[in-house]
Parts: structure tokens; sequence; C-alpha cells
């Protein structure tokens, strides 16, 4: 069992053959996608990449992620170990670490030694929680403890490598044991420690049976991994580097002329960034973690959607190479490989999953393009939708309320047409602020805050129409695209220039979306737009508002996690009610969902726990008389939650209602 | 066999206003809509021709720009969609237009398929006469099974129908001969949404449209002159105003309260 050049570099070949084979079978897939710009801003990118493939400044956000920080750097360093040890397997005589200068070799040798430590330690706490405390039930794999294994084996052979060639020194030089010894361990302190407990006439045989152990294990390394989930060792760190720069809160624009497809019921319809995401999952379960369809007992599991994008992709490649069509459906019942229409349904898009992913992948415009393809191309979705998109095309809200019934909430007050020449901002009411009974009270809150404040404004009336977030996030792009064009057009012609909203969804349409139609406005969410008057002095509090008790603030995930806006709403809170609001356990970019979002609002939740109820209580933790929000569908969802579970004594308040108690009354 | 259905383009009634002064409908930007039980006639032709195999058109009568209306049909899957217009059509009673509607059936008929079955909507949202559909059977000597919720069974080799008819209270059973002219109700079936592939053709296709010069009509029985009815006053009835009890908002259960007292006192609260 000695080292032998003809075996070892045969072996070698074989094993980088394999690797190319597995790496071009998969990533030649890729080029399956559809074309999509993501070479813009380079230097941002490279920045990017350096902070989250090399920094992994998302997977250590989580405790257990500074193992894999670990792991990841060990690899690095190791790779220095492991190119030697191929060279030195090619040319024994000519290449060797120890070859090097001292001043040299001293440090490698050390970091290397204490890299493999630390490596074997982490894929050992890896492995005790895997069994113990896995990060999601299924994540107990043979494939996740093979790797750990094999990484382990590594780790152990390059030892016992190491030591062996240290003893053999020692022989060779005569040296007195002890202070060689001495000197090894403060080289190379785990494989010195070893070199003194080795038997002095197995040396050879040791040293034999670890090279070989160490190679063997590294060619199944090699081979292994561009044929499984550890793809994504050299996958994650382009997929850094090509994520999108701006928050993933939107989805692309479709061109509707005859012959084209719309949405996604093939794989190879996707884009090439989108295959290369699925390429990139690791299976960390961390999206599953947080998504409130899969927490809540739904069939949704957004690690489960980017898997089974992989599989079908690897399913229906060859075929799809040749030209020809994919045997197994993207969308279906059969199972792995194919995503359930229920699954596509689930989705709130709160973005969670989004903000969760260490690596970027972008679940939620994938599961959108599901839907667009299943409304606009098969017209199937569920039957209660049926009304909404008819209401949203007919009459441009979700209701199908007449449009001259726009302006009743504000019948009692003395609000102004918007008139772009002399007038800053325009209050985009939105549909829940002009026809929810509820939401009418915000409505009027904010008219009469932006008086006491002294600004200008106006509404566009019977002529403002829906601004098509629901429909969008359903998948009926179609109707979106009309709405949206009308709307923009509308909004030119009356020289809006500054749009202050009251719904986050309003909010995050007006900005992000509709700017896919050369729109750009400056969009402010009324949180924020107070935030700035108190803070301007343009709003004075009369009094502390005592009547809301203990306030808890639930962030909206179209305000938070989609653009950002945290302290805004708390700031105003704060003011208005003397103190900082209390906190849910979850809050800010990891808030849960209210269940409303992605046009959840308008269906029926008949599978598992209901999400605003899981929220609610979530709420009612921390003892709350008032529950406050920044969002017309979390208001409902609050108050309809709230009745559920019977509690009476907590009120739900729009932000804009808490700075008015203080400021108004 | 073909299938004709008969669809009117209306316009939208939750925002209707009738001019004070004329006693008209004020039109100007209201959008239209199909009338809303005609899209339940349009989708069991389509569920027919689905199981059949049959051949569906449209049929309109209305101004050049009811051609919106046939091209939402088109959308959903029809064959033929054909607009009947000309301004000798105009100011046409139920008696006027159906007899338009009558002789395109009867070209359709002779120049397209013969006709197994007329669809059209139990009445329309505007007009609310409920005589067109019985008024083309008279004129075509067709069976008219009005209200009809339900299909039982159709065989067009043996040129047979059997339809269950909703009534007050009730419903009736009917079986009768092809060629039969059906009025449908909305709960005949749920209509479908048109696909966006074929929204665009729909958008692209051009709409057939015959004049009277296709159709050769008398004057005499169309249009203004062909209408022995016409409206002489349109008006919205006078309504009470209503009243705003309590506060919802600041105090729920107190204005429940009252209420419930207010409904008592009218009997209106059944104990």
């Amino acid at each position: 069992m000695t080292p032998n050049q003809t075996v070892f570099a045969t072996l070698l070949l074989v094993s980088l053959a394999v690797f190319a084979w597995g790496c071009w079978k998969r990533l030649s897939l890729i080029s399956l996608g559809k074309a999509e710009d993501r070479f813009d801003n380079i230097g941002t990118r490279f920045g990017e990449m350096l902070l989250y493939a090399f920094g992994q400044k998302r997977v250590v956000a989580k405790p257990f992620g500074i193992n894999h920080f670990i792991i990841f750097w060990s690899f690095l360093i190791l790779m220095v170990a492991n190119s030697e040890f191929i060279l030195n397997g090619l040319f024994p005589h000519t290449i060797k670490l120890i070859r090097l200068p001292f001043e040299l070799y001293v440090p490698l040798a050390f970091m290397i030694d204490i890299a493999s430590l630390l490596a074997l330690i982490a894929v050992t706490v890896a492995a005790v929680r895997r069994l113990v405390a896995p990060p999601y039930p299924e994540a107990r794999t043979l494939e996740a403890f093979a790797i750990l294994g094999l990484i382990a084996i590594l780790m152990l052979a390059s030892f016992t490598l190491n030591a062996s060639e240290l003893a053999a020194i020692m022989l060779r030089s005569n040296a007195d044991p002890a202070s060689f010894l001495h000197t090894a361990r403060k080289i190379m302190p785990v494989a010195g420690l070893l070199a003194g407990q080795l038997p002095p006439l197995q040396l050879e045989t040791i040293h034999g049976a670890a090279w070989w152990a160490h190679a063997l294990a590294l060619f199944a390394f090699i081979c292994y991994l561009p044929n499984s989930k550890h793809m994504h060792i050299l996958t994650a760190i382009p997929n850094c580097f090509f994520r999108r720069l701006e928050k993933p809160n939107t989805v692309p624009r479709e061109e509707f002329s005859v012959g084209n497809t719309f949405g996604v019921d093939r794989v190879d319809h996707y884009s090439w960034k989108d295959l290369l995401d699925s390429f990139s999952c690791t299976e960390c379960g961390r999206c599953q973690n947080v998504c409130p369809a899969s927490i809540t007992g739904k069939p949704l599991n957004p690690r489960a959607v980017i898997h089974d994008i992989k599989v079908n992709l690897l399913e229906n490649g060859s075929a799809l190479k040749k030209g020809g069509s994919p045997q197994n459906p993207l969308i279906g019942e059969k199972g792995e490989g194919s995503v359930s229409e229920e699954s596509i349904w689930s989705c709130t898009t709160c973005g969670a999953c989004m903000e969760a992913c260490p690596v970027f992948i972008e679940q939620m415009p994938k599961i959108i393009q599901l839907r667009r393809h299943l409304v606009e191309t098969e017209a199937k979705f569920p039957e209660e939708l049926l009304n909404l998109f008819e209401n949203m095309e007919g009459r441009s809200n979700p209701w199908g309320i007449a449009p001259s019934e726009r302006t009743k909430w504000c019948s009692q007050l003395d609000v102004k047409p918007f008139d772009g020449e002399t007038m800053e901002y325009l209050f985009y009411v939105g549909c829940a602020g002009s026809f929810d009974s509820r939401n009418k009270h915000v409505s009027v809150a904010m008219a009469q805050l932006l008086d006491k404040a002294g600004i200008s404004w106006g509404i566009l009336g019977k002529d403002e129409k829906c601004c098509g977030d629901s429909v969008r996030r359903l998948g009926n792009e179609f109707v979106f695209d009309k709405m949206a064009r009308e709307n923009v057009a509308m909004f030119k012609e009356r020289g809006v220039k500054k749009v202050v909203t009251q719904c986050p969804h309003c909010f995050s349409t007006l900005k992000n979306d509709y700017r896919q139609y050369g729109l750009e406005l400056e969009v402010i969410h009324h949180s924020e737009l107070l935030r700035n008057l108190v803070q301007d002095g343009a709003l004075v509090m009369n009094k502390t508002a005592e009547g809301m008790g203990t306030t808890v603030f639930h962030d909206s995930c179209y305000l938070g996690r989609h653009n950002d806006v945290y302290d805004a709403p708390r700031e105003v809170i704060a003011a208005a009610i003397g103190a900082a609001p209390a906190e849910m356990e979850r809050n800010r970019n990891n808030a849960f969902c209210c269940g409303a979002g992605g046009g959840r609002m308008w269906m029926e939740e008949h599978v598992g726990e209901r999400i605003n109820l899981t929220r609610v209580n979530e709420a009612l933790e921390q003892k709350p008389d008032t529950i406050c929000v920044s969002c017309p569908y979390c208001m409902t969802m609050f108050e309809d939650g709230l009745k559920d579970v019977k509690a009476d004594n907590v009120q739900v308040r729009d932000v804009a209602e808490v700075m008015a108690e203080a400021v108004l009354r | 066999m073909l299938i004709v259905v008969c669809i009117k383009q209306v316009p939208d009634t939750t925002q209707v206003q009738i001019d004070p002064v004329t006693n008209t409908l004020v039109r100007d930007g209201i959008p239209f809509i199909v009338n809303p039980y005609d899209t339940h006639a349009l989708e069991e032709a389509l569920r027919l021709k689905d199981r059949f195999g049959c051949t569906v058109a449209a049929i309109s009568m209305g101004p050049p720009n009811a051609e919106g209306t046939l091209k939402k049909a088109l959308a959903l899957g029809v064959d033929h969609a054909i607009l009947l217009s000309d301004r000798v059509f105009g100011g046409a009673d139920t008696l006027a237009t159906s007899n338009v509607l009558a002789a395109a059936i009867s070209k359709l008929n002779a120049e397209v398929g013969e006709v197994g079955l007329v669809l059209c909507g139990k009445q329309t949202i505007d007009g609310d006469t409920a005589q067109v559909g019985p008024g083309i059977a008279s004129r075509l000597d067709y069976r008219q099974l009005t209200l009809v919720d339900k299909i039982i069974n159709l065989d067009f080799a043996a040129k047979k129908i059997r339809v269950s008819r909703k009534l007050e209270g009730r419903h009736e059973i009917v079986e009768a001969p092809l060629p039969a002219m059906l009025t449908v109700v909305r709960e005949l079936n749920r209509p479908r949404y048109p696909k966006v592939q074929m929204r665009l053709e729909a958008a692209e296709a051009i709409v057939e449209v015959w004049n009277n010069k296709v159709l050769g009509l008398d004057e005499q029985k169309i249009g203004l002159k062909g209408s022995p009815t016409w409206v002489s006053k349109i008006f919205s009835p006078e309504r009470d105003k209503g009243e705003i009890i309590g506060d919802g908002y600041a105090d729920p259960t107190g204005t429940a309260a009252l209420l419930i007292d207010k409904l008592m006192a009218k009997d209106m609260l059944p104990l």
C-alpha cells in the first residue's frame, strides 16, 4: 500500500472526468433557461459576492450558521493542502509542502492543521445536530450524513498522514523525540500530537493506508460533488454574484402578443438565473421554517418548490436539449419534480423565504410565474378568484363596488381633487381606504393629519383606480398590465410627482412595479410621512395617546421585508404613546405574515391552521391593549382573528389612528 | 349542429344614472358589460361545444361599439361572432328586436349549419322585459323553454332536449323537440374565464357585421317603425332617506342594541 503514481494519476483523471461530466451535465441545463440580464453593476455584484458568499453574512445570521462558516473557510484553506496532496501524488519527488522555505511552511502547516481540526469538529457538530435537532424533519437524509462522513474521513486521514510523515522524519533524523515532538506540536498541533502515538515499526503501513484513504475520499468527494445537493459549493458563489441587487419585491413584465407563452409550465420557460437558483439550493430549510404557509400546514414548501424545479430540469433536460417537449409536468400532482396547484395558491408572497435564504434564491417570482400559467394560459384558479378578477377588470376594485362610491369616505370632509400645479402630494387612498368601512376611518384620520400639518394634498376621487397589486401577485398579469398602463397614463397626465399611500400594497406597487412602465414617482408610505412631519415639528402631540395602552406593532410584509421600512411606524407610535411599542417574538425582517398578501386576502383558507390566528396569538403573548398595524389587509386579518379568539378587549389601530389620537384629540 | 347564443351589450347597472331632464340613461363614460344572464347562456353553449363538438355562433344587435361584447364571446371560444348593426335597427322594442335576431338565426341556419338550439339570458338587466327570447322562438316557430337552470338531457340525433325550469318555489322538468330556444338563469352554470391567448386573438379578430342589406327585412318590421311600444318616461323611484343609528365604530354593542330595538318596534324581528 505505497503511493503509486500511475494508479493515482489514473484515478485522478477518472475523478476529474466524472466531475467535469457532472458539472457539464447539470450546468449546461442552465443554458436552457430564458435570457435575463444579470450582468449590470459588476463592481457592486463583486462586492456583494464577497460579503454574502465569502463573508457568509446571511449564513451566520442564524447561530448555527457559524458552523457552516467554519466548514466553508476550512475548505478554502484546505484547498491548498489538497492541491499539494494531488501534485505530490503526481510528482512525489518534486512537490511537497515541507520543501517550502521554513518561514512559509510553518504558518501554512499550522493553518492546515487547525483548519482540519475545525472542519472535523464542525462536521461532527453538524451530524449530531442533524440527529438530535435537525433543521427540519426530512433533513435526516443518507446523503447529508454521507457527505459529513466523507469530510470527516478526509480530515482523519489527513491527520494520520501528516502524523506518520512527521514520525518518519523524526526517525530518519535521529532527533531527540521529546524536543522534536515538542516543535512538531507547535507547527501542527493535532498531527504533532498524533505523531508521538504512532508505533514506529508500522509507520510505513500506516502512512500508506492514510495516504490511500485520503486519496480515495478526495476522489469520492470530487466525483460526488456535482451530482448532489452539495453542488451548491460550486453554484452558491455565482448565485450571490448574480442575485437581484434590488429587493425582489416585484415580478418581470410579460409581453402580450399573439403566439407568446404566458407564465411558466415548463422548466425551460424559467430564466437561466431561476435554473441556477435550483442548483444553488443546499436544502438548509431556512425558507420553510419561516414560510407562513409551511408553518401553518399548507402544502406549500418553498424548499420543495426549488427542489422540484431542479428535479424537473434533470428529468426533462435531455429531451429539452434536443428541442423536444418535457415528459414530466412542472405543475401537477406527480410528487417530486412537480409543484402542486394547491401549493402554488398557498403563497402569501410575504417574502420571508427570500429574506431567509443565505444564497438569495428568489422563490416568490417563480411561484407567481406558475400562477401566471394557471390563470393566463389555462384560466384555472380557485373559484373565489373569478369575481375578484372580474371586479378588478370591470370596476377597478376588489369588491366590484361602483367607482362613483370612491369618495364616500370623505363626504363629511373638505377634500380637494388633486391638482399637479398647486399641490405637493397625491393622497392615493387605495381600495380598502375608499370602500372598506373599517379602513375608511384610517383615511379620515390621515386626511385630518395632513391638513393639521399644513400639507397641500388632493385625491383622484372617482378617477382613482386600483393599483392592481392583488391581480399581479395572483398571476393575472394581463389584467394588471392593463390597470398599470391606465394608472401610469393618468399619473403622468395629472402631473403626479409625490404620492402618499396608507396601504403598503399600493405603496410597493406604485413605487416598484410601475417603474417597469417608465413611471418614477416619489412614493411615501403614510407612516414615513407622519414620522417626517413629527420630526419637522409640523405635527405636535396634544397629549399622549394613553387610550392605546400597551401597544404591540405588527410589520406589514410589503412595507417591511419588501421595502425595508421598519423604523418609521415604530417612531410614529413612540411619538404618540410616549414609549417604543412592544415587539412580537418575530418582528422586523423576521415578522410573520398576517396571511392576506399575494391575493390570499380574497381566497378561502381551508387547509391547516389559519395564518392570521397564528399571528394574532403571537401578538396576544405581549398582553397588548392595542395591536398597531400599517396596512389595511393586516387590519382586516387582525380584527377577524381577534374575533375568532374572542379577545374583545384588544383593539386594532392603524399608525395614523394612533397618531391622530395624540395630535387631534 | 349549430348553437346560436344571443347576447346583448348593457350598461354596467351599478354605474347607471338617469338624466333627470331627458329621462334617459346617461351613457357617457358608463362602462358596458355583457348582460350577466347572457354570460350563462354563452357558457352553456361552450360546454355543449366541449361535449358534443357542435359549432357555436354568438349574435348581438346593437350599435357598432357592441363589437366589444362579441369579442368577449370570441375570447371565450365561440366559432362565429356576428354583429347585427344598422341605423334602421335603432329604437327597436322587443318585437322589432326579435324580428332582426330571428332573421339572423334563419340566415345562419341556411348558411352555416342546422340550428339545434338558441340560447338567451332570461332577460337583460337594462330592459328587464324577458320578451326577446320568447319573441325569437315565436318568429322562428321553435319550442321555447324559459328559465332553464339545468339541461338534463340533450340528444341531437333524436332531436330531443329535457330541461329543468326554475320557477317560484318549484322546478318543472320539460321535454321538447329540437330546434328549441332556451332562456337561462344564473344557476345554470359558472361562466369560465377567458384565456389570454384567446383574448389576444379575439382583439385582432374582425367581427362580421350584418346590416339590413344583408338581412333584407321589411323596414316596417324593424327599428322604431316596427316597434309598437315605446318608453314614455324613465325615472328613479323615490326612496326614503335612511337613518344613521348610533355610532357603530365607537360603540358596536350599544348600536346593535339600538338597531334591535328599532327593528322590534317595527315588528321586523320574528321572536
